[in-house]
């Protein structure tokens, strides 16, 4: 035996590490990322590419300084969450946003907390709502799909321009998200459905054609992505299912009693990043409470934050600040939420012990 | 249909680990060889050492007594084989420190007589309690690995009710198929054994708990039980720790064992079948334990199987009986990968509690590169307890050890169904076991510190109270003095009858 240090038992281990949970999390991704590639070409995988660098680099940066191990680099965190950020980013936006808004959320959104499992707030979306406050014109230059093999797409010396040399996007390419678009015709007079009768459409819009971030615009591709995780066990349905229902509810309530301000549920479910944020970002393990009643109670809050926002704030879209929000309340959460432990009651007594006639008919009952 | 699917939603957590059982389960199980000595232990069970009551030189025979339990929850042990004593000495024991252990070494005459200690007529009529001390003299211990007596459970069992006698033939740790072969093998007569078991505690019936990837077990047990009516044997699905007596009690009764009660409080027995085995050797045969079957696995071991070995045989000695190692092992240890101990030398002898020798290659051990926690809640999702893992083991790591109870550490079975998941490689169960290590340190430092400060109370009491009678007795003499004086003064008066009840009043206010 060549080893001294004794290992208490087990000694069997089912086989995944840190790094699988992550690379499992970014190859769920890979369908959406890959369709935003085709629609904003080679700016967006400019950006994309950026991002990961940035964060792989400040990640390594902020491990030397903390004197933590280098291999820490390999669990995939600094990937995944670079990933998140790129994937959320307007797609034209310069190559700047993209490395500010890695470095935010490494070095500052999570190893200044105490690097990977300490941080309370969701890192990439902490540099997402950071970029926003700071570079509001950046953060939301929207532009249409310009799809690779179509006549709008750009060349590779275009999209080097526009990434990197701050181009001019062309006019005709400059678009408006639904949501941003909602918004402005709610103040011109149009109603709500009437909005999305003539302006909006939902096959487009499921399928990802409308203009929107680099890689959230494609709701089945995401949901295609989420059955995965699903499917692996590396999310559960506690939080999707609770964020989700409570955006249908609140916006179904608001729009029977008044379809000319409110748009229809579907609407909200088609737009934005809220299947994005409803599977991959809100169920993020750091910042989301432990238990099921925990997770239920976070995904509908994320629901109730993002529905507020989007029909009566200031911002279109409120994905991020709503999982910042609930964030906070996570260690709240943990606290009055826990699941009921073997032979205790809800509030942690000790079960009764059963009678001796009850135990009695139960066994006549077996029999 | 529906009890089964509304036991499916209650129990929790649980883990699938891959069974490696498939090379030990398909050959027999094969008696090990005398070895020419044999280390037996004198602390192979829950509570306090048995006491050695032969001497260096004395010569012994199989199956005689040769320390006897000091306690009732305590086991005595047996000579495996007939010999010589050669030592009483410490020994490198079965325990993960290294640290040594009293033994009696016997150096074996190749003999191996029996030692006549008669054996019961018709079990069956005899008084049940007689029938647990049997078992308590026969030092058969939960054969299982948990090593607590099985008399001890009996005679309490005998207090209660028991509806169900439970016998556990799950044996859901990887690896192991000692139970399975087992019952296999001698399925009549742990069925006998099981009769018994109900019979000592006036049961209303038996099951038998059977995981379903052992379809041969189940058909033989099957076949055994028929001709009895009362006993029924209910197949559970493969899933750990689906042995441990909490979840399978849940399983098959559908209750839960109330937070700090005993299973006879839910009206059930759970033994072990190998307990059981054990058992009916005792009662129908008249053998004490000196031996059972153990599974010799794992990939440093040339050829794995199931051994029928003498308490007290070395590892190495039961190891070369399957081949000796194919490669040099990484790790060596005593009982299932997931709740076993590991053992630093193969010198160290066999106990009653050992379900499995594993001589591990590197490969197989899992990696130790541990690294933070990011709260995937894996933990929280295996624990079959319904507890928190994860807050359980950042409160150890703080030595909060009060807060870790809060978070459910005082509930924790350590089955490490939590750290075999866990992603991060972090030892969850080490943090457990160093919790309530510490947890029993300073419980016993509270208790010795009530009873100093109770002797100290006691002896300050004693001194005021000698003090006391020091000065009722002065506070007589002085008062007896003064009635002495006055008789003597008033030689022609009587004495005033109320002086002696003064001296009584003043001695009672000192």
């Amino acid at each position: 035996m060549s080893s001294n240090i004794l290992q208490a038992s087990p000694y069997a281990h089912v086989g995944i590490g840190v790094n699988g949970i992550m690379l499992q999390v970014c190859f769920a991704l890979i369908p959406a990322t890959a369709f935003g590639f085709y629609l904003y070409g080679w700016p967006s995988i400019f950006l994309f590419a950026v991002t990961i660098i940035s964060a792989v680099v400040t990640e390594l940066l902020s491990l030397h300084w903390l004197k933590q191990p280098w291999y820490r680099i390999l669990d995939g965190s600094a990937l995944l969450t670079a990933w998140l950020i790129a994937m959320t980013l307007p797609p034209w936006a310069p190559w700047w946003i993209g490395v500010l808004g890695a470095f935010f959320a490494i070095a500052v959104g999570k190893q200044l907390y105490g690097g990977i499992g300490q941080n309370l707030f969701n890192p990439a979306m902490l540099a997402r709502t950071a970029l926003l406050i700071t570079f509001p014109l950046q953060m939301t230059t929207w532009v249409l799909p310009a799809p690779f093999g179509t006549e709008t797409a750009l060349t590779f010396q275009q999209g080097l321009a526009i990434t990197f040399f701050s181009a001019d996007i062309p006019d005709a390419l400059s678009g408006a998200t639904p949501l941003g678009d909602l918004k402005t015709s709610l103040t011109l007079g149009v109603t709500a459905s009437e909005f999305i009768a003539t302006e909006f459409s939902y096959i487009q819009a499921i399928l990802g054609f409308t203009p929107g971030s680099l890689a959230e615009s494609s709701e089945i591709l995401i949901l295609l992505g989420a059955a995965f995780l699903l499917w692996r066990k590396i999310i559960t349905w506690e939080i999707p299912v609770a964020l989700l229902s409570t955006v249908v509810v609140l916006s179904g309530v608001m729009y029977i009693v008044d379809n000319t301000s409110y748009a229809e549920p579907l609407f909200h479910l088609s737009s934005g990043g809220i299947m994005l944020v409803a599977f991959f970002i809100a169920t993020d393990p750091v910042t989301a409470p432990i238990s099921r009643l925990g997770k239920v109670v976070f995904g509908a809050g994320c629901g109730l934050v993002i529905f507020i926002i989007r029909t009566w704030g200031g911002f279109p879209e409120a994905a991020a600040f709503a999982v910042l929000f609930m964030n906070g309340f996570t260690p709240l959460l943990d606290r009055y939420f826990r699941p009921r432990p073997y032979g205790r009651s809800a509030k942690g007594e000790p079960l009764p012990l059963p009678t001796q006639i009850e135990l009695a008919r139960e066994v006549n009952n077996l029999k | 249909m529906f009890k089964k699917f509304a036991n499916w939603a209650k129990s929790r957590g649980g883990v699938h680990p891959i069974g490696h059982k498939e090379k030990s389960a398909e050959s027999a199980i094969r008696p090990a060889s005398l070895p020419d000595m044999l280390y037996i232990p004198l602390r192979q069970h829950a509570g306090a050492s048995a006491i050695p009551i032969v001497n260096i030189g004395d010569k012994v025979a199989k199956g005689q007594l040769i320390a006897v339990a000091p306690t009732e929850v305590s086991a005595p042990v047996h000579a495996s084989s007939s010999g010589t004593v050669k030592e009483i000495t410490d020994i490198v024991a079965p325990h993960p420190s290294g640290h040594t252990a009293p033994a009696i070494v016997i150096k074996t005459d190749g003999e191996d007589r029996w030692f006549d200690a008669g054996k019961i007529e018709d079990p069956f009529k005899t008084p049940p309690l007689e029938l647990a001390d049997k078992v308590a003299q026969a030092g058969i211990v939960g054969m299982g690995g948990a090593i607590f007596p099985a008399a001890v459970k009996l005679k309490q069992g005998a207090k209660h009710e028991i509806k169900t006698v439970l016998v556990n033939g799950s044996e859901c740790e990887p690896y192991l198929t000692c139970d399975d072969r087992l019952m296999r093998e001698k399925a009549e007569h742990i069925i006998t054994g099981a009769r018994l078991v109900r019979y000592i505690l006036q049961a209303y019936r038996v099951v038998i708990a059977i995981e379903d990837n052992k379809p041969e077990a189940i058909k033989a047990i099957q076949a055994a039980a028929a001709p009895f009516g009362s006993i029924e044997v209910h197949i559970v699905p493969a899933k750990y720790p689906m042995g441990s007596a909490k979840q399978l009690i849940q399983w098959v009764t559908g209750r839960e064992v109330p937070a700090g009660a005993r299973s006879t409080s839910v009206g059930t027995l759970v033994h072990n079948v190998g307990t059981i085995f054990a058992i009916y050797e005792a009662l129908m045969l008249g053998r004490p334990l000196i031996s059972r079957v153990v599974t010799v696995a794992g990939a440093a071991i040339n050829d794995p199987g199931n051994v029928e070995a003498r308490i007290g045989t070395p590892i190495s000695h039961i190891i070369d009986e399957c081949g000796g190692y194919s490669k040099p092992p990484e790790q060596i240890i005593m009982g299932g990968p997931m709740m076993g101990m590991p053992v630093i030398s193969d010198n160290a002898p066999m106990i009653k509690g050992a379900t499995g020798i594993l001589a591990f290659s590197e490969e197989e051990m899992p990696s130790k590169n541990q690294s933070p926690c990011i709260r995937c809640t894996s933990c929280v999702k295996a624990c079959p307890m319904g507890l928190l893992p994860l807050e359980m083991a950042s409160r150890v790591n703080a030595e909060d050890f009060d807060s870790a109870d809060d978070y459910g550490l005082k509930d924790c079975i350590l089955c490490g169904a939590c750290a075999y998941v866990c992603p991060s490689h972090i030892p969850l169960v080490q943090y457990f076991q160093f919790a309530k290590g510490k947890q029993a340190i300073a419980k016993d430092a509270k208790k010795k510190m009530e009873y100093t400060v109770n002797l100290s109370v006691a002896k300050q009491n004693r001194i005021e109270e000698e003090k006391a009678a020091k000065a009722a007795e002065k506070a007589a003499k002085k008062a007896a003095r003064q009635k002495a004086s006055q008789a003597r003064k008033a030689k022609s008066k009587p004495a005033p009858t109320s002086a002696p009840e003064s001296t009584k009043e003043e001695s009672n206010e000192q």
